[in-house]
Parts: structure tokens; C-alpha cells; sequence
């Protein structure tokens, strides 16, 4: 089990999570070509090492956060609120 | 090129070894890394040993090294649970999978090596009205195909499994399942050893704890592959590396579609056999069968982040008992023997791919995800049949890297694993 330190809520388990995925740039979807979207939908670069990712406390503050977590270790050393908008992924 | 004349595996053989004590020799050879390949394979599981395999016997392609980190079968090769079943959703997929359950039928006799696959029946039940639609449609697509694959009822499911839960006292009562004869179970170890085997003695060469650290290339075209035992050229490389193939296609400068999720699979005490079919439950997420040892198997769906840590959880065997519990209650003193995990090469439409990219001679064979190991054999047969030709054979057409960027997909979503 992770526990992921929430900013609200304090260390809880990962379970209480929806993990949202890889922090990635959302392109503009009035400039965005074809090739820029399907980059955005699909490609992912799946890092074995330390990844930014967004997590949604589902089961908790219901807040969206951002952490930095290790892909082989599941170490986070760091996380931070989001806001309210949140879904980064 | 020097061939392996292995030993030719009998009754009478093992009887005479067994009289005589004599030791019996080494199964594949373990000979120097060389220079140069006709085609080099990324990773020593069912598919890359499958690949070599049939690109020796089909076409006639022998100056193949298959290069693995680790060891034979190390990865998802022989941390699977064993299932194989063709009762896929699209056209497509059935085709593809159907045509693997045909090889790994007759593979015993092929590669001169048990494999045990023992066809007892595959259930998967549905909990809800959603899942019995699409067991439906299932059913229809396999039938069309020319699949046995049926959906039945809780009487029928309880003649099968008669230590089946089917009242509806549960928390989700079984509507029905659909149920799949020719799926079974099979010795995935004897798979991976016996591809080996049969490509060694063809001149194939397999090289273990040979760490590819970059792949070379020069002008748009590979050239060969960096490993920690020397540089190596091929002009054809092909990546075999399911949870790793982002990092592999990484060093050749290709972008894939593909997140690693962790899978984690436990296995109880063995007991007498008592459960014949291989029961799957989308809803509770789990997956049983059990071995010729008597062992239950138990599967469930990834881990819900990627990763690359293969480290097992208590709260996976915690939920997975609950779940394989409000199935089969009978079997509450059952203890858990042993539990592990494996990585999954994850797809946006959970299908994989295989084929071309856009450095020449790099091909992938990859986003395998929770289905590689049934897909074995008819992947190794299509990726030998594209390396050796150069062309994309019929059956795998579906499953290129261009369909993310075509808006082709081939979405399994629906039958590729559980709790998707």
C-alpha cells in the first residue's frame, strides 16, 4: 500500500485515491493539430524513475493533488494541492 | 553454425535415464554473444523465444540471438496465471487468439516438450445486466467466428463448479456466464522452456543476463543493439519486452501508446482437484483455475498506478480472499502458499501491438498487457512471418502502431481482462 501524504487530509492510503495519471500539457485546442492531440490522448512516457502525476482524493477531501512519486520504489517526495480544477491527465 | 541435437524427450527415454542415473545434458546451449545477427530479439519470454522459434522453422532465418536481461521466462512469461481462451469481443481479436489456442494445442508435439494444456472449460460470469449483454455479444462474435462459446445459466454454471455460490443470498448474485470449452490452463515454464529447446536446436541462440542498454541506428534505420557483453549489429531488431517496451523503444527513439501496471497473483496450498473449469469474475476482479498440482490459482486486475515494482501487497490478498470467498465460501481454510507480481504493458484500446515503427527494422511486438502469454505462439508465428517478408500478415493488419494515430483502434476493453 502507498500512503500518499494529501495536503487536506494528511498521509492515507492509495486506496482512498482515483489516480489520474501523468501530469501532461493539455494543447490548445484551438491551435492543436491532429498529431499534437493523439500525442496528448495516447503517448505517455512511462518513466522508470520519478514521474508528476495527479491523484483524486475520492474517499476523501475530494480535492485533485499533484505528486512526485518513484515508478519502482512508490517513494512520494512531494505532493501539493491542485485546486479545485484539477484533472491534469 | 553449429546445431544443438538435443536429446528427443520420450517414455522410454525417461525410463532407460531412469535406469541408468546417467545426468540428462543441458536443454539450450550457452554459447558466446557474436558480432553479428540476421534478426536480434529483446527479451527471452513465450514471445521472443516463439518469434525466433518460428522464424527458424517457417523461414529458415537461424542467425538469431534472443537477448534477455535476465533469464528464460523470468517475466510475464512465467508470472502469468496460465489461462488460455479465444472468446475475445472484435472479429479480429478472435481470429488472432483463436489461432493461438490452434498452435498451443498441438505445441506439445511440435517442440517435442510437455506442456500440459489441459482444455477444461472457461466461465466468465457475469454479475450484472451489463456484463450479460456483453457475454452476448461475445458469445455472438465467437460463433460467427466458429468458436465454442456459449452463455449459460447458475443451474448449468453449478453443474460445472458445483462448490459455486449460485443463490442469490450474495452481495452479486451470478446471472449467468459465458462459457468457453477449448479455453483451459496450461504449464506456461514448459512453454517458455520448450520454445527454447526447439530454437536452439535450429541454431537459434539465446543469451541470458544480456542487459540491451541502447539500440543503434543510422539514417532512420536500425543497425543493431548496445549490450553490457558488447555492441552487436542486426538489421533487424525486435522488441519483445512487454512491462519494459517503453524503456526499449525509448533507446531507438519510438514513442509508444503503453503505461506499466503491475498484476499481482497468488497461488493457495495444494489439495485434491475439485475445481475442473477456470472460473473468471469481472465484477470481483479475481480469476481462478487450478493446476494439475492441485494448487488454486488466483489472478486479479492491475494494480490501479503504474509501476515498475514487481513487490506484493497485503491488501491485494486481503481483497482478492474476499472476492474468491463470496464465490466459492467452502474453500475459507485454504491458505495462500505464495503471492508475486508481474508488469503489464497497458494499450489505450487493450489490444496490442505488433509491427512496424517508424525506425526501419525496429519492430514491436508489445502492449501485451493481461493477455500475452495465450497469445504466444500466433504472435511468434506473425512477427517471424513480418520480420522474415517484410510485409504485415492478414491476422495481425488490425494491431499496427499506426492505428493510434488513424483512429483505428481495436478496443478489447470489454473482454481483455477483468476490472478494466
Amino acid at each position: 500500500m502507498i500512503l500518499i501524504p494529501c495536503p487536506n487530509c494528511g498521509p492515507r492510503n492509495s486506496s482512498e485515491f482515483t489516480y489520474e495519471g501523468e501530469n501532461k500539457e493539455r494543447p490548445n485546442a484551438a491551435t492543436a493539430t491532429k498529431a499534437q492531440w493523439r500525442n496528448y490522448l495516447y503517448l505517455k512516457n512511462n518513466p522508470l524513475g520519478w514521474t508528476t502525476e495527479t491523484w483524486y482524493h475520492s474517499s476523501g477531501c475530494k480535492k485533485f493533488l499533484v505528486a512526485e512519486r518513484h515508478t519502482m520504489t512508490n517513494e512520494i517526495r512531494s505532493t501539493k494541492a491542485l485546486g479545485h480544477q484539477g484533472g491534469a491527465s | 553454425m553449429s546445431r544443438n541435437k538435443p536429446v528427443k524427450y520420450s517414455a522410454l527415454g525417461l525410463f532407460k535415464r531412469g535406469l541408468s542415473g546417467k545426468e540428462w545434458p543441458r536443454v539450450w546451449r550457452d554459447v558466446e554473444l557474436k558480432k553479428t545477427y540476421d534478426v536480434v530479439i529483446i527479451g527471452a519470454g513465450v514471445h521472443g523465444l516463439s518469434t525466433a522459434y518460428y522464424l527458424a522453422k517457417n523461414h529458415g532465418v537461424k542467425n538469431v540471438a534472443v537477448v534477455d536481461r535476465a533469464y528464460v521466462g523470468g517475466g510475464g512469461s512465467g508470472r502469468n496465471t496460465a489461462i488460455l481462451r479465444s472468446n475475445y469481443l472484435t472479429p479480429e481479436g478472435v481470429r488472432f487468439y483463436d489461432r493461438s489456442v490452434d498452435l498451443y494445442r498441438h505445441l506439445a508435439a511440435d517442440l517435442n516438450f510437455n506442456v500440459m494444456f489441459a482444455p477444461r472449460g472457461h466461465l466468465t460470469l457475469a454479475h450484472n445486466d451489463g456484463a450479460l449483454r456483453t457475454m452476448r455479444w461475445r458469445a455472438e462474435v465467437n460463433k460467427v467466428q466458429g468458436i465454442d462459446s456459449e452463455v449459460i445459466g447458475p443451474e448449468e454454471i453449478k453443474k460445472l463448479v458445483p462448490y459455486m455460490d449460485v443463490s442469490d443470498e450474495t452481495r452479486y448474485p451470478i446471472l449467468g456466464a459465458l462459457y468457453h470449452p477449448p479455453g483451459g490452463i496450461i504449464r506456461h515454464d514448459a512453454v517458455n522452456w520448450g520454445y527454447a529447446r526447439a530454437a536452439d536446436a535450429m541454431g537459434v541462440e539465446i543469451h541470458q543476463k544480456t542487459e540491451v542498454l541502447g539500440i543503434n541506428t543510422a539514417g532512420g534505420k536500425v543497425t543493431g543493439v548496445r549490450t553490457n557483453r558488447g555492441d552487436v549489429s542486426a538489421p533487424i531488431v525486435i522488441n519483445c519486452t512487454a512491462g519494459w517496451a517503453t524503456l526499449i523503444a525509448d533507446m531507438a527513439g519510438v514513442k509508444l501508446p503503453i503505461i506499466t501496471h503491475p498484476l499481482q497473483a497468488a497461488v493457495t496450498e495444494p489439495v485434491q482437484m475439485f475445481l475442473s473449469s477456470v472460473v473468471v469474475s469481472g465484477s470481483l476482479h479475481v480469476y481462478v483455475s487450478q493446476t494439475d498440482r492441485g494448487e488454486l490459482v488466483f489472478g486479479a486486475s492491475t494494480d490501479p498506478y503504474a509501476a515498475y515494482s514487481m513487490r506484493s501487497s497485503l491488501e491485494f490478498t486481503e481483497e482478492l480472499a474476499g472476492h474468491v470467498l463470496e464465490l466459492m465460501p467452502s474453500i475459507s481454510k485454504m491458505r495462500v502458499l505464495r503471492q508475486w507480481s508481474g508488469l503489464c504493458d497497458i494499450t489505450p484500446d487493450f489490444s496490442p501491438i505488433m509491427g512496424f515503427t517508424e525506425v526501419e527494422g525496429f519492430l514491436v511486438d508489445v502492449g501485451w498487457g493481461t493477455y500475452g502469454f495465450k497469445a504466444g505462439p500466433a504472435s511468434g508465428e506473425a512477427m517471424a512471418q513480418l520480420a522474415a517478408t517484410n510485409k504485415t500478415p492478414e491476422i495481425i493488419s488490425a494491431f499496427d502502431l499506426a492505428r493510434f494515430e488513424e483512429g483505428r483502434l481495436a478496443s478489447e476493453r470489454g473482454a481483455a481482462a477483468v476490472g478494466h
